[in-house]
């Protein structure tokens, strides 16, 4: 049995300890907003915060994050009001919207560190691919978000 | 004039007046769009409901109007854009608007009310504006006569505005919601004239997309996310070589594993079944299939470039042949003319769409229900009946949100795997892709070569142009019966036989020659390496020419005023001829592509190790109307993003048969890193046009790409990607 916190439930799983922690929360916990691209940690697409950490949860094993506190897209906020959602409903950002779960995750992640950043900040630090191009838009949607929660 | 604006908040409708004198005027901030109009998480439903006026829409008790789709929605924004243009027609009140996809299944039922519902070739709009205005205005003239009937009034003398019809004489006014049922009845005589665009109110505004809700908080459903009672995973692993079938392959390396149930062998794959999709993947690496890969498990790219390269000397079949070329090129030679010849080449490309090819089928009796994210539901629904032995219309297929389309999602490869794996299990079957197995079984964009040949006049303008052209064929390789036989075939030769420069002899000959890689249609098709080819090429005669290639190419384009309007809009915005420092470049192209005109100038700057750095992008586009500019220019940005990803990086090489570059470590994409500052303007040419949006911005970036590179380190690259090439550094 492993036991891991996922949007502030505790659950007990049956399962092997190497299964990657992105095919728990997609078939087991029934989580699907947090997305498989690619499976080895390179898009993005997957990334959720354990211990408030953004990680890329294909590649990382349930076993390792036994006993940790892992926050989904579903769970960052009630009703979309994370200042990072509001910023990327604002600006309109999601196009086919496959990776937007992973780069709002990202962002959400890189803005603690990072409050104030700059464009360059942005690039050197998010790395999420988007295939349908959103990276306009997701570099304006963090300034307003950084903006929004200074408020 | 100006930059479309982004600033769109969901409280605020931004107005922005297309005007056909060119760009966009963004004026104030109107009404409260708090309650904007609404899909759900789901795209799809019943595919009749009560209360319908027609096909395409319902009017609902509550005041609600459901509005059905005949595209979907891969990113491009059709569902938002698309019910615009009903509304428009419509006179109804926006924030009541719900949508949902049309069904393909009722379409076939119906003769085709929703079209083909084929969402490729950027032809949402440019294809469907007509039928979804008339549908729109259809529906308003019958709700208008209701109220008149009911009334007894002379249906001219009402008006129908905000979902409500009133009584201009007296004022009185019924919802649409009273009178749904009996406009439902009314058959109209004559159906009523569709307006014009000087009086569009909602189309030309960048209303808030739909889906946008749905895609911050990971509700939005894609087929991936399909879950259904008494499910099993299926992962699958077709032969590496494209086309080579399955010998043998023995189950015992997993027999016994926890939750993995057996084994499906089809003809060319073998798919583990399990509980979960972990368990069956894990289970699949371990068994040792023996494929029967023939004579292409012995290929490899570089005898395949070969193969393009020879073919070019001919026989080749021609495509256009205008005037007398091989006269003037001889006498342009005896005068000692100039002749500008030049090699190009394209690898193929992969589409590498976000969410990977998947399909969840469940069989019921001789019923057959279909999940999956296609961009082709017809095909989907036909090609399910053949692979299935099903009747068509005991087939539904729910369309759900496309992870990423790009072409890719219109052949349904992963429907009749997941049909054929469902039916031997007996249980319902999510079959699903790994990256690898997308990448290495995608319908690639085709390899080709050309040879490009021009003489020049004493004026430095071309009098004669050869071109000859070798490129696999999409249709052949599709099995596309009807065109399988055709020796050219349009995708071949666009943006090369159409060119628009005034040429007084041209001849375009083509040579069709397919390899064991199956080809497809990705984003902008022919026009993603002809464009690169072409537009690269006519800065090679500009410089030949000693001329400036903005004004070269006005000079040969000067009867199109269109394309002067996207030129001089792009050589403004994008500061053609200022200043740059030293190692930087601008490069210009443009092309026509999908009825829409694109432009783009491109600054970049190479370093002394010879890296490219993209820094700026400004294109303007020619669409001739615009529903929603916003959606606009987020799928230019894409476009072009998607077509940088390629130029710079996107190189596929095949070895013993397979696709070596399988996933994103080693199939690089442009991330945020290298993304460019990107300005998108319209430049509007307004008339009859109705131009596609989704393509066109990827067909000119790897041309305006190139040709910066060449002002900045005098170096021309004729072949992608980028990262190949031997560029000098900065001088
Ligand atoms: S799926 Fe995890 S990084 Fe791509
Ligand atoms: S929105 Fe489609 S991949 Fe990012």
């Amino acid at each position: 049995m492993i036991a891991i916190k996922v949007n502030g439930t505790e659950h007990r799983l049956d399962i092997e300890p190497e299964t990657p922690l992105l095919w728990v929360i997609r078939d087991e916990l029934g989580l699907t907003g947090t997305k498989f691209g690619c499976g080895i940690a390179q898009c993005g697409a997957c990334t959720v915060h354990v211990d408030g950490e953004a990680t890329r949860s294909c590649g990382i094993v349930v076993g390792d994050v036994a006993g940790k506190t892992i926050t989904t897209i579903e769970g960052l906020s009630a009703e979309s009001k994370h200042p990072v959602q509001q910023a990327w409903l604002a600006e309109d950002v999601p196009q086919c919207g496959y990776c937007q779960s992973g780069q709002i995750m990202a962002a959400v992640a890189f803005l603690k560190e990072h409050p104030k950043p700059t464009d360059a900040d942005i690039d050197a630090n998010l790395t999420n691919i988007c295939r349908c191009g959103t990276y306009v838009r997701i570099r304006s949607a963090i300034h307003r978000a950084a903006a929004l929660m200074k408020i | 004039m100006s930059v479309i604006n982004t600033q769109i908040s969901r409280r605020q409708f931004v107005v922005a007046t297309a005007s056909a004198a060119g760009g966009l005027a963004i004026s104030v901030a109107l009404g409260d769009m708090a309650d904007a109009a609404t899909i759900r998480p789901q795209t799809f439903g019943p595919d009749t409901v009560p209360n319908e006026i027609n096909a395409f829409l319902a009017i609902e008790p509550d005041g609600s109007i459901l509005i059905r789709s005949p595209h979907n929605e891969m990113g491009q924004g059709a569902i938002t854009a698309l019910p615009m243009i009903v509304a428009e027609e419509l006179e109804c009140d926006w924030s009541k608007v719900k949508v949902e996809y049309a069904s393909p299944t009722r379409n076939l039922r119906e003769n085709n009310v929703y079209g083909d519902m084929v969402t490729a070739g950027s032809r949402g709009v440019r294809m469907s504006w007509q039928m979804l205005l008339q549908a729109g205005a259809s529906a308003r003239e019958r709700l208008i006569l209701a109220a008149a009937q009911k009334w007894n009034v002379a249906a001219s003398d009402c008006v129908a505005a905000n979902s409500k019809v009133t009584h201009k004489a007296t004022g009185r006014s019924l919802d649409y919601a009273a009178l749904a049922n009996d406009a439902a009845k009314i058959k109209l005589d004559k159906e009523p004239a569709i307006r014009t665009p000087d009086k569009f109110k909602l189309i030309g505004k960048s209303v808030a997309r739909l889906d946008t809700p749905h895609k911050i908080n990971g509700a939005a459903k894609f087929a991936i996310d399909t879950r259904i009672p008494g499910m099993v995973y299926a992962a699958i692993s077709a032969c590496p070589v494209p086309g080579g079938k399955l010998k043998s392959v023995d189950d015992a390396p997993i027999k016994g594993r926890r939750g993995v149930e057996r084994i499906v062998k089809l003809d060319d794959a073998v798919a583990v079944i399990a509980d979960r999709y972990w368990r069956a993947k894990e289970a699949l690496a371990l068994l040792e299939p023996v494929w029967d890969t023939g004579e292409a498990g012995k290929t490899d790219s570089a005898q395949f470039a070969k193969m393009y390269r020879d073919s070019l000397d001919g026989p080749l079949v021609n495509a256009k042949s205008d005037g007398n070329v091989d006269d003037v090129f001889a006498k342009t030679v005896a005068a000692g003319g100039k002749i500008v010849e030049s090699l190009y080449e394209a690898p193929h490309a992969a589409h590498a769409q976000m969410e990977p090819l998947n399909c969840t089928a469940r069989f019921d009796g001789d019923k057959l229900e279909i999940w999956v994210g296609t961009q082709s539901p017809m095909n989907a629904l036909r090609s399910a009946a053949a692979t299935s032995g099903l009747k068509p219309e005991n087939i539904t297929i729910n369309n759900c949100f496309l992870g990423g389309g790009f072409g890719r999602r219109g052949n349904n490869d992963e429907m009749r795997q997941a049909i054929r794996v469902a039916k031997e299990v007996g249980k319902p079957v999510k079959l699903l892709w790994t990256r690898e197995e997308d990448m290495m079984h995608d319908r690639f964009r085709p390899q080709a070569a050309v040879k490009l040949k021009t003489a020049l006049g004493a004026d430095g303008l071309p009098v004669a142009f050869d071109a000859r052209i070798a490129v696999g064929s999409i249709h052949r390789s599709s099995g596309n019966p009807a065109a399988a036989s055709s020796e050219v075939e349009p995708q071949a030769v666009e943006g090369i036989a159409n060119t628009n420069y005034k040429i007084p002899n041209m001849r375009v000959g083509c040579v069709l020659k397919n390899t064991h890689m199956p080809v497809g249609f990705w984003r902008s098709v022919g026009s993603s390496q002809n464009a690169f080819f072409m537009e690269s090429y006519v800065d090679e005669l500009a410089q030949a020419a000693g001329q400036d290639p903005y004004k070269f190419r006005r000079t040969l384009l000067a009867h199109r005023p269109d394309f002067l309007g996207v030129l001089d809009k792009i050589a403004e915005k994008g500061d053609w001829g200022k200043p740059l420092p030293k190692g930087h470049g601008r490069g210009i192209a443009v092309h026509e592509c999908y009825g829409s005109i694109i432009g783009q100038v491109s600054e970049v700057s190479v370093n002394g190790k010879g890296e490219v750095r993209v820094h700026r992008i400004v294109a303007a586009v020619d669409c001739g109307h615009v529903v929603n500019p916003s959606i606009v220019e987020a799928q230019i940005q894409s476009g072009v993003i998607y077509g940088l990803s390629a130029a710079l990086y996107g190189d596929l090489t095949i070895k013993n048969g397979v696709i070596q570059e399988n996933n994103f470590d080693q199939y690089e994409m442009v991330r945020l890193a290298d993304a460019p500052k990107i300005e998108v303007y319209l430049a509007l040419s307004g008339g009859k046009k109705w131009g596609g949006i989704g393509e066109p911005g990827t067909a000119a970036t790897a041309p305006s790409l190139a040709n910066a590179v060449f002002a900045a380190t005098g170096t021309r690259v004729r072949n992608m990607p980028l990262k190949n090439a031997k560029l000098a550094g900065a001088a």
